[in-house]
């Protein structure tokens, strides 16, 4: 089965409301804020509606960069994006001033130099931009401040203005799997062959094959390999440019229905006029150079009109 | 308004990692069939069906979308998905019995956890403003749970491991010279990564008997959710799960399937949901012996209902737990339908 690295990868931007925003404001001026609950508790980081009664909160508390830990967790080995690549303990930290505790990491050194109770201070980041990470880590009062990872991206905004955004890129790495079924049509394709599989219970032949048929929920299983012409079922002009595009609007994303099999996919048609395009329109594959074949539908650069007459509507009535 | 049943369940082996899909299709369509063929329903007959499972855990938008092939959706069927464990799923479908809408509804979870790297994809379930811009994986925040309750002297490392060695079937000895995984938790002390699937089919409690010889009869069903900010609430504690139990009536069970994924929380949800040293726990194993992400809470439930088919057990409990360090909590208990 054919498995490959799949890399997730997006800058989230949020914007913040008037209570995360007057926070990681006063970061940049290493102040810390928090905000007083319905009970009266000082929660930092502050919280925009009250964790027991939802109410609204806005009595914002000063309060202090130094606190005593709470709790605790080692971390030997940090993860990408953690606040420190070096061995730190998460920790639960109530600053001075505040009855919440905020979670953080601590730049200790060994799971021997901290224990609940021990005092620690903020490492403020060397460049200050309004975000949580401004606070790079705490470290044991007294001790020095090492050295911080580089800060977060920065949404643009006017010379002066408040930070109002803050931006958080998140990458996240997966394996993904092909089914046995996806495995042996991408094979297929990288020898320039398109395989179909026939259900076992509704005989609807499939391409690409299925793990289990859409209408009887059973794996398809008889191999067919196709042939690389067919019909134009629906389609549509795509006018409006878009990141990514590749081919120049207009152009034809249509609906391709091979000869032999029972599901359209979608793919180019070019070699004509967009305007002349058709449903019913007998098209043939139009391949890329054998050099550039993988296991990828991409081998198929396009497919291009035969000339052929047109297939009548009530062939392919039911396909749309 | 119609009482409902647990008549069906079946679950995917649970294993480290499976060469399938994350779509779930090939863990799926096997235990539908295992199941249709317990109540002798067929998918023609099922009236709703609900499922849950991750986009986050599989990689990819509307990942659940090709699980519905397993179902044989079409013509079109009446379906929903929840972004939560498969436990919130079967509310969903226990709701539609409730309200009359249908008489049977398929509910089923899945999850390919070892895809991505699990403990770094769960800190994406936190305050994104605040708190996940930091990834904290959700076996550093069990933990700084964990020492909470050993600082405060509600159990010791030796009480956890006593909790590992029931769940894992192993013995006690020597447990706690392993190192630490991420002191104060030690690797047993957490669930393995599991990648499984798991199905209940329910009915109502007027037809449950057509489907199975003793149905698993819902008396109470809840969930709660305790706030999301981890410092607001006391984490030694389940809140939400106390209430939870309270609203269902989880008094006088005999069996209770706990979704512990780490060994204090065990220790926590014993406490909140009154349970007594009488109770059968995880006759299972729990999570702590498979914890197949978004099915684990479902495969409860059904382990729980099992217990009342085979005639174990006449009263027993299910939970399920979603977010970090307990934070949202669910507890169904059954009773036999005689």
């Amino acid at each position: 089965m054919l498995s490959a690295p799949l890399e997730v990868g997006f800058d989230y931007t949020r914007s913040l409301g008037p209570v995360l925003g007057r926070f990681v404001n006063g970061l940049r001026e290493r102040r810390i804020e928090g905000v007083r609950g319905a009970d009266g508790r000082v929660h930092v980081p502050p919280v925009e509606y009250d964790p027991v009664t939802a109410a609204p909160l806005t009595e914002f508390v000063p309060v202090a960069d130094e606190g005593t830990v709470v709790s605790w967790s080692w971390m030997s080995e940090p993860l990408e994006g953690q606040p420190l690549s070096r061995p730190f303990a998460w920790a639960l930290i109530k600053l001075d001033g505040a009855d919440t505790p905020m979670l953080h990491a601590v730049d200790a050194g060994s799971p021997g130099q901290i224990h609940s109770g021990l005092r620690v201070r903020v490492r403020w980041a060397d460049e200050l931009v309004g975000h949580i990470r401004d606070i790079a880590y705490f470290v044991p009062v007294g001790a020095p401040d090492g050295i911080a990872p580089e800060p977060p991206p920065v949404a643009k905004r006017e010379e002066g203005a408040p930070v109002s955004i803050v931006i958080t890129p998140v990458h996240l790495h997966y394996q993904h799997s092909a089914s046995p079924e996806e495995s042996r049509y991408l094979k297929g394709l990288a020898d320039g062959k398109l395989i179909g599989q026939r259900c076992p219970a509704c005989e609807k032949v499939y391409i690409p094959p299925r793990g289990a048929c859409p209408v009887d929920g059973v794996p398809t299983a008889e191999e067919i390999e196709l042939p690389d012409t067919g019909i134009v079922t629906t389609f549509c002009i795509v006018n409006v440019p878009f990141l990514g595009q590749r081919i120049k609007p207009p152009y034809v994303a249509a609906y391709i229905l091979l000869d032999g099999a029972d599901i359209a996919f979608l793919h180019l048609v070019l070699g004509c006029e967009a305007s002349e395009v058709r449903m019913g329109m007998r098209v043939r594959a139009a391949w890329k150079p054998r050099e550039d074949w993988w296991t990828s539908l991409e081998n198929i650069d396009h497919f291009e009109p035969t000339g052929e007459p047109d297939a009548p509507y009530e062939s392919f009535a039911h396909h749309l | 308004m119609s009482d409902v049943a647990v008549v069906g369940f079946a679950q995917a082996p649970n294993v480290r990692r499976t060469e399938g899909t994350t779509n779930g299709v090939e863990m799926l369509v096997p235990i539908f069939a295992e199941v249709f063929e317990q109540t002798g329903l067929s998918k023609k007959d099922i009236g709703f069906w609900c499922s849950g499972s991750s986009d986050y855990l599989a990689g990819r938008a509307f990942s659940f979308i090709s699980a519905v092939d397993a179902t044989g959706a079409f013509p079109p069927i009446h379906e929903s998905h929840v972004e939560m464990d498969a436990a919130w799923a079967l509310y969903e479908a226990w709701l539609k019995i409730r309200m009359g809408e249908v008489d049977t509804a398929l509910v089923y979870g899945f999850g390919k956890s070892s895809a991505g790297q699990l403990r770094r994809v769960l800190a994406l379930q936190l305050d994104p403003y605040l708190v996940a811009p930091l990834w904290p994986d959700s076996v550093s925040i069990a933990a700084i749970q964990a020492r909470l309750g050993l600082d405060s002297g509600l159990w010791s490392e030796k009480d956890l491991a006593e909790v590992a060695a029931r769940n894992r079937g192993v013995d006690v000895e020597g447990l706690l010279d392993a190192q630490y995984l991420a002191d104060p938790l030690r690797a047993h002390d957490v669930a393995p990564i599991t990648d499984g699937a798991a199905v209940i089919i329910l009915a109502s409690a007027e037809r449950a008997k057509e489907f199975a010889a003793r149905p698993a009869l819902i008396t109470g069903i809840e969930h709660r959710v305790d706030t999301p900010v981890l410092g607001a609430r006391d984490l030694t504690r389940a809140l939400s799960a106390e209430a939870a139990a309270r609203a269902a009536g989880a008094d006088g069970v005999e069996v209770a399937e706990l979704h512990a994924p780490f060994t204090h929380q065990e220790l926590i949800l014993r406490s909140a949901l009154g349970l007594g040293d009488q109770v059968r726990v995880n006759p299972s194993g729990g999570a702590l012996a498979a914890n197949p992400m978004f099915a684990a809470g479902l495969a409860r439930i059904g382990e729980a209902a099992r217990e009342i088919f085979a005639g174990h057990a006449n009263r027993v409990l299910a939970h399920a737990t979603s977010g970090p360090a307990l934070q949202q909590n669910l507890v169904a208990v059954m009773e036999g339908l005689d």
